[in-house]
């Protein structure tokens, strides 16, 4: 795995950047509380790029993804699509569309149970319109796998499997011929047999189509095996990114090292303390410091920074392509 | 996590049970399946009928007397016209036989068949009660939609809290306080719509003639609609709710479907299911009128008849009203049943 660590850095550094969030904030209020869901988010996915999004449950990555679809409005900062900061009207959302598709987690509940296959894929294509709808959509169906197309026009959602649905769901994505797919936990739902296909799926889609991709996961083995560059997410803001091979192989924000010591390869077990993150009350100082191990066990008051940790919050991470860490330890340690 | 990606990805084959798609000889299949089900509930209730009237106090004969003094031998005699007399194993029988070929006897109080009575009453109480079904149901589904739609607004409130606050009302006090406000008239309002029967005395012909009968519907209308809409209403936005909150209604809208095209194609139609099966069930009990609403109005219906029968208690009239209604209901039961499985590809399948 360190074979192709320099080619995907070198790869990455060159790709011009289609989507990107800057400086994105999205803020939920209910009964007088405010919930900063996505509080200050640096992220550019490069063409024919594919990014992890990687964090725990409630972390703000499905907000993320959301407003990076324009399914939510920032509540600052702006969404740029192709160096165009995205507008919510109408016309203009109706337009980004085509460009930016989405998969869901859940492929059962994704496609209308009363709809064919034929109808869901070719859903996108009326709606915008399209020439040749029968063609685009046994086109979608084939670059999904779904093949011969039309022996799957007549299905209902019910009568096809698991692998098979999200499939379908892919294909009502590719319809649109868009640039970027979103894809919330694509094979989360999945039986592990039928993760590696859609997986491979989605990096063949890569290559034959030249499509970008944001994979939002709170696995990491998936993010390693299909990534190009992970970028981990807490309480709502990006606190390490990079090539997935450094990010995972040399993690050095606390957060993605305890993250990355559950997996069985691990030699220890990093166990977190602490409450667990409420977007409603985001600590001071660095967010993650009541719950980090390394300001815990004293290594950070060695080096001199845990006053620092306690109370000067962090500056947010730029959207660079190269290894960051959002960390007063880490920037002690490695020069 | 170190372990490479197989790069062999198959084409997935269309295969499997699935080749076998569901015909409409499957729903024939079914449809026949239901209707056995309802020709049994047919049959238990019509033992039901006969021998629960019979649990009911009060003598028919003492009762037709109304008072007139009779000796025993007269109360005999009528019980023997009556075939009170017999074993009640041999009028159950007799009663079976004759229902078996649609005779639903003769009234013990009017003396004519029953079939003739329900003949006469049933088309005013279906213009009634069908009119409110269309009213509610409509209503309902409006402001369910609406409420659904945009949960947790004034709206969504309103219409709830008003809906269930007349569901909650008893029919009998609405109806009586509709007649006394908007009927007879109080302080500064009006006497606006008429509040007895189903025409005037004096109604003019043709177009006058329907406007009479729609003046007579306005209030026992008002009254069925208002007590029974709050149901459409609560299940529409329910399953609405339900239906927005589903992962394609998000995937259409990525799809750049509009908000209300997202509700009329998508929501609007899955969330409809439940409340056309209600609307089905409901459609049986139109047939069984409005007892309280036909009572309080003397709405000459169904109703009003199967209330006169108990208070008798005129067993063959009973017996027929209430084999019409609870065949209907079974009926329309069966066919919400069906239409749903015609609607729903899950359920067709399954």
């Amino acid at each position: 795995m360190t074979e192709t660590q320099t080619t995907a850095e070198a790869v990455t550094t060159t790709r011009p950047t289609l989507l990107e969030a800057r400086d994105l904030h999205v803020e939920f209020s209910s009964r007088g509380r405010r919930a900063r869901a996505v509080d200050g988010v640096n992220l550019a996915i490069g063409e024919g790029e594919i990014v992890a999004l990687v964090g725990e449950s409630g972390c703000g990555k499905t907000t993320l993804a959301r407003t990076l679809l324009g399914l939510e409005r920032p509540t600052s900062g702006e969404v740029r699509y192709d160096g165009n900061p995205l507008t919510y009207t109408s016309k203009a959302l109706k337009t980004y569309r085509r460009q930016v598709q989405l998969v869901l987690q859940d492929p059962t509940g994704s496609l209308n149970p009363r709809h064919t296959v034929y109808e869901a894929v070719a859903e996108g294509p009326r709606i915008h319109g399209l020439p040749d709808e029968q063609d685009l959509v046994s086109k979608a169906l084939s670059h999904a796998g779904l093949r011969p197309p039309d022996r799957f026009f007549l299905r209902y959602p019910h009568e096809l499997s698991g692998g098979q649905r999200q499939r379908v769901v892919i294909a009502g994505a590719l319809a649109l011929n868009p640039k970027v797919l979103i894809a919330d936990e694509p094979v989360a739902s999945l039986d592990a047999s039928v993760r590696g296909e859609i997986l491979a799926l989605l990096l063949r889609l890569r290559d034959e189509l030249g499509l970008s991709a944001l994979v939002v996961t709170h696995d990491l083995g998936l993010a390693w095996n299909i990534a190009d560059r992970v970028a981990v997410m807490y309480l709502g803001r990006i606190v390490e990114s990079g090539p997935v091979e450094q990010v995972l192989t040399a993690p050095r924000h606390p957060y993605t090292q305890a993250l990355m010591s559950v997996l069985p390869e691990s030699p220890e077990r990093v166990v977190l303390t602490g409450e667990p993150p409420d977007p409603t009350r985001i600590p001071g100082g660095c967010r993650f410091h009541a719950r980090c191990q390394v300001l815990a066990s004293g290594k950070a008051a060695e080096a001199g920074v845990h006053t620092r940790c306690r109370t000067e919050p962090l500056p947010i991470l730029p959207a660079t392509p190269e290894a960051q860490a959002a960390c007063y330890y880490a920037e002690t340690t490695t020069p | 996590m170190t372990t490479p990606l197989e790069s062999a990805e198959p084409a997935v084959q269309a295969a499997g049970p699935a080749d076998e798609r569901p015909t409409s000889r499957g729903t024939l299949q079914y449809a026949l399946s239901k209707a056995g089900g309802a020709l049994f509930s047919i049959a238990m209730v019509l033992v039901g009928t006969f021998f629960v009237f019979r649990l009911l106090p009060g003598d028919p004969v003492r009762n037709l007397a109304q008072g007139r003094n009779m000796t025993p031998d007269q109360l005999d005699l009528e019980r023997r016209r009556l075939g009170l007399d017999k074993p009640l194993i041999d009028q159950f029988l007799n009663f079976v036989g004759d229902t078996l070929r649609l005779d639903l006897g003769t009234s013990y109080e009017y003396k004519r068949p029953v079939i003739d009575l329900i003949g006469e009453r049933i088309g005013p109480t279906l213009l009634l009660t069908g009119t409110g079904l269309v009213i509610a149901v409509s209503l309902g589904i409006w402001q369910g939609t609406r409420a659904g739609w945009r949960h947790g607004s004034r709206f969504d409130r309103v219409s709830t809290g008003v809906s269930l606050l007349l569901w909650s009302v008893p029919t009998f006090w609405l109806g009586l306080l509709l007649m006394m406000v908007f009927g007879v008239g109080i302080g500064p309002i009006p006497s606006l719509f008429p509040f007895r029967g189903i025409e005037s005395v004096d109604a003019p012909d043709g177009f006058g003639y329907v406007l009479d009968v729609a003046s007579h519907m306005v209030l026992p209308c008002l009254t069925l609609v208002a007590v029974v809409y709050a149901q459409y209403l609560m299940v529409m936005r329910s399953s609405l709710l339900e239906e927005v909150s589903q992962d394609y209604v998000t995937v259409a809208r990525a799809k750049g479907l509009r908000d209300d095209e997202v509700r009329r194609r998508h929501a609007v139609p899955n969330a409809l299911l439940p409340t056309v099966t209600l609307v089905f069930m409901r459609i049986g009990f139109v047939v069984g009128g409005a007892v309280t609403v036909e009572y309080i109005y003397t709405w000459p219906g169904l109703g009003q008849l199967f209330y006169r029968a108990i208070e008798v208690p005129d067993f063959t009239l009973m017996q027929g009203t209430f084999m019409l209604i609870t065949v209907s209901v079974i009926v329309m039961n069966t066919l919400a049943d069906v239409v749903y499985h015609l609607l729903d590809p899950r359920v067709r399948s399954a």
